[in-house]
């Protein structure tokens, strides 16, 4: 009952800040121009906090963020089109007064069990209040077994967790013209799983690309060889990840300030 | 769920020997007699082969009327299940009649028929991916079109998917149900000398795969995307009803309390998958309780898949008399006409998932387009199992008039 009432608040919050900085973002951001990709409110509200994130913001301590993730966390040769580089504009936009520290790791071809195995230095060296963990494409291509990957997940963010950071997952991308040749569903189901057992909120990038795809936002299906596509899909990621942080994060009413 | 009749295998004479044979030799089981062909069985296996067709190709329209988005089973189950009913019914018949030499030969032809099957889908499916691989350079997806990288080594990836360890996505089915048939003639020679102990052998297998962690191994990496030692319970389940289970079980089938379980699994299976569809929902789930479930596996056929299999196909059988009226009507015509060839069917619905998948990259369209190549696959289905059926009853007819047993096979056995 009471969860049900928080939620209602939240998906409220979601969907007043979803109207709000977008349209706010639209104007000092000259790069790519903005496509119309809202999301809807549930997809990017969690009933699970990062309260490191906002214990930073509200002390006014810089924040760190940490992305580690496969090929599909860049986009070759164009690094600062990359969602990583856009989620830290919007963070800096939603707050102008704090500092946000944005590294990314990639890990080509590494699967969550080989990156798991690495994390504990990775959040040593770098010491960040907050992991975006993007995973599951890797292990979906190469048939990883389920369970496996499962296993690999929980220990990354039983590691993450004890060194003390806040962790955000970050699903496979929804990719319909590798449909008959990636199975997702497992690695999505499982990626759930673990961010329930966890309380760690999981940012639904499959659904939220999916969503974009079939309300005709982006052609998912096009050939196009350009960047220009992936620069506009990263650049709606990065902006719905931001969202997604602030909302986890209970940090609506600071950025309002 | 009483009987189903081979339709070209038994000339009365044959039938009548056989039932004679029955009656003095295998007392363990019991096979029914040869009467009308249990269209039943066609028209969920018609039924299936479209859900599995419209599950493969991207969401559309049509995928909101597949049973996989109101519970947690799907049409896998339902094909496997009546797989195993119709093969142990159809080759049931061939070890009792020409014994255990016979039957096995006759169900390792049927074997090789699934595996060229296979090979040939797998033809087709790598000039898709080719084709995909050479057209396709999109930045966003880098990443993804890793995946092609086995066109790199085709010498050895097509050596591996003729072991069948190298299956692309949508195409488990077929080897799945190989190994299954692979392993017919011993289920059945056991089934001939103690069904339910045979079933018991299957659900211990079943438990210790899960205890254990048993899997087959594919190629590169990863593992078997349906378990055959998981599988194989609906499979056996399915030759165990065939066998006469269904009828030992015929009062517990009719009882008013399995129904109101069943009614209630289904209910509650229902609003789970809710929570699938409708996030918002999801909130309202016990946490405990979605720790305990989660994730419905797939890949070893979870419990709660099974026991939602059930719980359809006892509603399934209580609610549908086999001498229903509606299964002789056009309208589920097209349905058991699929039904009743089913091989053949189940591939051309994987080509044409593939070919729906080219043409949706090709064209980009909206949500109609999308339905409206769903719908076209389905009446190419129907269109190609029309036509099989002429050939069998029309044109095959005059060219050979006694060999009609050879057919047998094709005709009521397996896929």
């Amino acid at each position: 009952m009471k969860s049900a009432r928080t939620m209602l608040g939240l998906m409220l919050l979601a969907a007043t800040l979803a109207a709000a900085p977008a349209r706010a973002g639209d104007t000092p951001e000259p790069a790519p121009p903005a496509p119309p990709c809202d999301v809807p409110a549930y997809l990017l509200a969690s009933e699970s906090s990062l309260p490191k994130v906002t214990d930073a913001v509200k002390a006014n301590q810089p924040l760190n963020v940490l992305v580690v993730g496969s090929r599909s966390s860049t986009i070759p040769g164009n690094e600062a089109s990359a969602y990583p580089a856009t989620l830290q504009a919007a963070l800096k936009e939603a707050f102008p007064a704090a500092t946000i520290d944005l590294s990314v790791e990639l890990q080509a071809k590494s699967t969550a069990e080989e990156t798991a195995g690495a994390l504990v230095k990775l959040v040593e060296a770098k010491k960040p209040t907050l992991v975006i963990w993007q995973t599951g494409t890797v292990d979906a291509m190469r048939a990883v077994d389920p369970d496996d990957f499962r296993t690999a997940i929980n220990e990354g963010v039983v590691a993450l967790r004890g060194a003390g950071a806040d962790v955000v997952l970050v699903n496979l991308q929804y990719s319909p013209r590798t449909e008959t040749m990636i199975s997702a569903p497992p690695y999505l189901d499982n990626i759930k799983v673990v961010a329930q057992q966890h309380d760690v909120p999981l940012f639904d990038r499959f659904a939220i690309m999916k969503q974009w795809s079939d309300a005709g936002y982006f052609d998912l299906f096009s050939t196009a060889h350009g960047v220009d596509l992936a620069k506009k899909v990263h650049a709606c990621l990065g902006r719905a990840l931001a969202k997604f942080v602030i909302d986890a994060a209970h940090l609506g009413s600071v950025q309002q300030n | 769920m009483s009987s189903i009749a081979d339709p070209i295998a038994g000339s009365p004479v044959a039938d009548a020997k056989a039932e004679a044979k029955v009656a003095a030799a295998a007392p363990a089981i019991t096979l029914p007699a040869t009467g009308e062909r249990e269209l039943r069985l066609d028209l969920f296996r018609g039924l299936a082969l479209w859900l599995i067709f419209i599950d493969h190709l991207p969401t559309n329209l049509l995928t909101w009327l597949t049973i996989r988005n109101y519970g947690f089973s799907d049409a896998t189950e339902i094909f496997i299940f009546i797989s195993g009913y119709t093969a142990a019914f159809v080759y049931g018949r061939a070890m009792l009649e020409g014994g255990f030499v016979i039957a096995t030969a006759r169900i390792l032809r049927r074997v090789w028929q699934i595996y060229v099957a296979h090979v040939f889908l797998f033809t087709i499916f790598l000039a898709e991916i080719s084709y995909v691989a050479t057209s396709f350079e999109n930045p966003l997806y880098s990443e993804e079109m890793g995946i092609m990288d086995f066109l790199k080594q085709p010498d050895v990836t097509i050596v591996q998917a003729l072991l069948l360890r190298f299956r692309p996505v949508n195409m488990d089915v077929l080897p799945l149900y190989i190994v299954l048939m692979l392993f017919l003639p011993l289920i059945l020679w056991l089934m001939k000398w103690k069904p339910d102990v045979t079933l018991g052998l299957s659900v211990l297998l079943y438990a210790l795969t899960w205890q254990f962690d048993l899997y087959l191994s594919a190629y590169p990496n990863g593992f078997w995307a349906f378990n055959p030692f998981a599988w194989q319970l609906l499979f056996v389940f399915g030759a165990w009803c065939a066998l006469g289970g269904a009828r030992r079980m015929s009062r517990i089938l009719s009882s008013n309390i399995t129904m109101w379980i069943c009614i209630a699994y289904l209910v509650a299976a229902f609003f789970v998958t809710l929570t699938w569809y409708v996030p918002q929902l999801g909130h309202i789930m016990p946490k405990v309780i979605e720790q305990w479930m989660y994730p419905i596996n797939k890949t070893d056929l979870d419990v709660l898949r099974f026991a939602h299999f059930l719980a359809l196909a006892a509603l399934t059988v209580r609610f549908l008399p086999r001498d229903w009226p509606g299964l002789k009507s056009r309208w589920l015509r097209p349905l058991i006409l699929c039904g009743q060839h089913s091989l053949e069917i189940f591939c051309l619905g994987v080509f044409l998932a593939f070919a729906g998948h080219f043409v949706l990259a090709e064209v980009s369209g909206g949500a109609a387009l999308h339905a409206l190549i769903s719908v076209c696959g389905i009446l190419i289905m129907w269109g190609m199992a029309w036509i099989i059926s002429w050939y069998k009853h029309s044109a095959d007819k005059g060219a050979s008039k006694k060999g009609a047993t050879g057919n047998a096979d094709l005709a009521g056995g397996g896929a």
